[in-house]
């Protein structure tokens, strides 16, 4: 990779649970690199410690030991104020249980981050409609969370991700709690945000949803055993590719 | 992060639970309220206590026999029964009389004396007016300077003077409900009332000074001296000797120079005086020391309620911030940095208080404006801006220990939480 400085780099990350005989070791040692505009799946059984991976490169848990650079700024030597501004600016996050705050229409969902960043009123309504609108929710914009349907959710939860146009877009196993229907529409809208040149990286289990990345990475008992690329960095992703031939 | 936003999501978190907030509310308002309105009715008691005092007249000490008193005791007790022979101690107990009165207007033994008035009371006189007849609740004969020194002007035609205390002239100042009881609509002044068969001229009428508590202030007759004793009560002993001082500083000094004029006249000491000394400054003084200990103890148990309703307000926060665990959690991951939860949950907990202590004060100004049990209550300021600026400091008091637990999650934990 001709990049020089990846989005993410990762070096030897290890994350153990518990004290003494019940300690758990859910990342044994874990590297890689991410570039810009690449769409990495991290597959693995549950127990792989694939989650555990997301939450650290979301700066929502701490690693054990080993670094983790973000942008080229190392992640352990941010504050507390500090990470949440990162949190905020530079990684947008899609949960497997979409997460939105109930009572809070679409749109204030969306807003929030901008809200937290600090963004006036009137543009933040302007890219929180524009970021609805991408994941082609226009017509949803002031239902509440309980009125929408998973996938509908989950596309606000995408564009809550989106509206701040964070370096990285991390998302945890998105179609886990979706049905066939919703998963799909979840997977176009990640390929074109691929496709737009964003750098996603995703957690799945499903073969199918990784058949949508560029790379699929394999964890086994908190280590990397598999890395393989199925399209170039700077390409669109394979299955637009497919898609539009 | 604009203070606004933190506001807006304060309010918003607030009202998703408003039976729950309103109940919070509820308690501070009941604690604010009470403080300022106990404090509120016990500035009214003891207002209408000073002025009850004060109706009694100026700068005065009143002086009465005393018969527990007399040198070395020996007026009371048993007696033996041998004869009906004095044996006790020469220093037995003596009555007040005219001539103490007299004693105590020298100018040099008693500067800070303005005027000395003997007073005799004849109980239970019937005065007559045509038909109409009346039980007179106090019949005083005293001197002119009594009407000053116990403070009863006259409404409606003039006092007597010291020109008729010597001519014991029969006339008389009429009390209110005497008028009444009497006359009726009739103008009194000039008439004659025959009082236990004695005719008396009516020249004066008092003016009106209300009940104090259970005796009527305004059932009373004041003749001259002289013309009370002639007729009614005979040349006895003095009732009580009314003293005014020349102002409120020298009230005290005034007793000193009294007692100890009294002291040397009957022969006694401080220790086993034959007389009392009522001092309306000092009376004055105790029973407001008494109505603010009073006061503060109403304050201290609407205090509580208050600081009831403070733990109430933690109880409450500390329920949100569980519950909520979960959307501080999202709302860290997307970026909300510990001050904007901090502010948020302090916000709602200063708001909870503020609301409910505004509340407060708004019921206690319409709770103040009724009065109980005859008090009117007295709204101190100083109550309302310590019961609201206590109010609002439990809130933020309270609400920052819930709050700053929700502040210090760390986003895994708090979207962990279930």
């Amino acid at each position: 990779m001709t990049d020089s400085v990846p989005v993410l780099r990762v070096r030897d990350l290890v994350k153990e649970y518990g004290e003494g005989d019940a300690r758990v070791r859910a990342l044994r040692g874990v590297s890689l690199d991410v570039h810009r505009g690449d769409y990495v799946a991290i597959m693995g059984a549950s127990g792989s410690g694939k989650s555990t991976l997301m939450n650290i490169l979301g700066c929502l848990d701490i690693p054990t030991s080993g670094t983790y650079l973000i942008d080229g700024a190392d992640v352990g030597l941010l504050d507390e104020r500090q990470l949440a501004i990162l949190r905020n600016r530079r990684v947008g996050f899609v949960f497997q249980s979409f997460n939105l705050i109930p009572r809070m229409s679409a749109l204030a969902n969306v807003e929030l981050p901008l809200v937290y960043g600090g963004v006036g009123q009137a543009e933040r309504r302007a890219r929180a409609l524009a970021a609805l609108d991408q994941v082609g929710l226009t017509d949803r914009v002031h239902h509440e969370p309980n009125q929408l349907s998973g996938g509908q959710q989950q596309r606000v939860a995408v564009a809550r991700a989106l509206v701040t146009a964070p370096a990285l877009l991390l998302a945890d196993e998105p179609t886990g709690n979706l049905d066939t229907a919703s998963t799909g529409d979840v997977l176009r809208i990640l390929d074109r945000l691929s496709e737009e040149g964003r750098t996603i990286v995703l957690i799945t289990h499903e073969d199918d949803v990784a058949s949508h990345a560029k790379r699929v990475i394999r964890l086994v008992d908190g280590e990397v055993v598999e890395d393989r690329r199925q399209a170039p960095v700077d390409g669109p992703p394979p299955r637009l590719l497919e898609a539009a031939g | 992060m604009n203070p606004f936003e933190i506001l807006r999501f304060a309010l918003r978190g607030l009202l998703a639970n408003k039976l729950r907030s309103s109940l919070t509310t509820l308690g501070i308002l009941i604690g604010v309220g009470a403080v300022i309105m106990l404090v509120a009715v016990g500035e009214g008691a003891s207002q209408s206590i000073q002025q009850n005092i004060q109706r009694l007249g100026a700068n005065t000490i009143t002086i009465s026999p005393s018969f527990s008193g007399g040198g070395g005791g020996g007026g009371g007790g048993m007696r033996g029964q041998g004869g009906g022979g004095n044996t006790g101690p020469r220093t037995q107990a003596r009555d007040l009389s005219l001539a103490d009165a007299k004693a105590l207007t020298d100018r040099t033994l008693a500067p800070s004396v303005k005027s000395v008035s003997p007073v005799v009371t004849a109980a239970s006189q019937t005065a007559a007016y045509g038909a109409a007849s009346h039980a007179v609740g106090q019949f005083v004969g005293t001197y002119p300077s009594y009407f000053e020194a116990v403070n009863k002007p006259v409404a409606k035609g003039t006092y007597f003077f010291n020109d008729d205390v010597l001519a014991a002239r029969k006339v008389v100042v009429l009390g209110q409900t005497v008028v009444e009881e009497l006359f009726g609509t009739v103008d009194p002044i000039g008439k004659q009332v025959s009082v236990s068969g004695v005719p008396f001229t009516v020249v004066g009428v008092l003016k009106e000074s209300g009940s104090a508590g259970t005796q009527d202030a305004d059932d009373v007759a004041i003749a001259p001296l002289p013309a009370v004793q002639q007729s009614l009560s005979g040349f006895g002993p003095l009732g009580s000797i009314v003293v005014q001082a020349t102002g409120a500083e020298t009230t005290t000094a005034a007793q000193s120079e009294v007692t100890a004029i009294l002291n040397q006249r009957h022969g006694t000491t401080d220790e086993n005086a034959d007389y009392r000394v009522l001092n309306q400054a000092t009376l004055q003084e105790t029973v407001s020391q008494a109505t603010g200990i009073l006061t503060a103890l109403l304050a201290a148990v609407a205090g509580i309620s208050l600081l009831v309703g403070g733990i109430g307000i933690t109880n409450i926060m500390l329920v949100t911030v569980t519950e909520r665990t979960r959307e501080i959690g999202i709302r860290k991951a997307i970026g909300a940095p510990r001050s904007a939860i901090l502010g948020q949950f302090l916000v709602e907990a200063t708001l909870l208080s503020l609301i409910g202590g505004l509340a407060g004060v708004l019921l206690a100004f319409l709770g103040t404006r009724f009065s109980f049990a005859g008090i009117q209550p007295v709204l101190v300021p100083s109550s309302v801006a310590l019961a609201l600026g206590v109010s609002v400091g439990i809130g933020l008091f309270f609400g920052s220990y819930p709050a700053n637990r929700a502040a210090k999650l760390r986003p895994i934990q708090a979207l962990r939480h279930e």
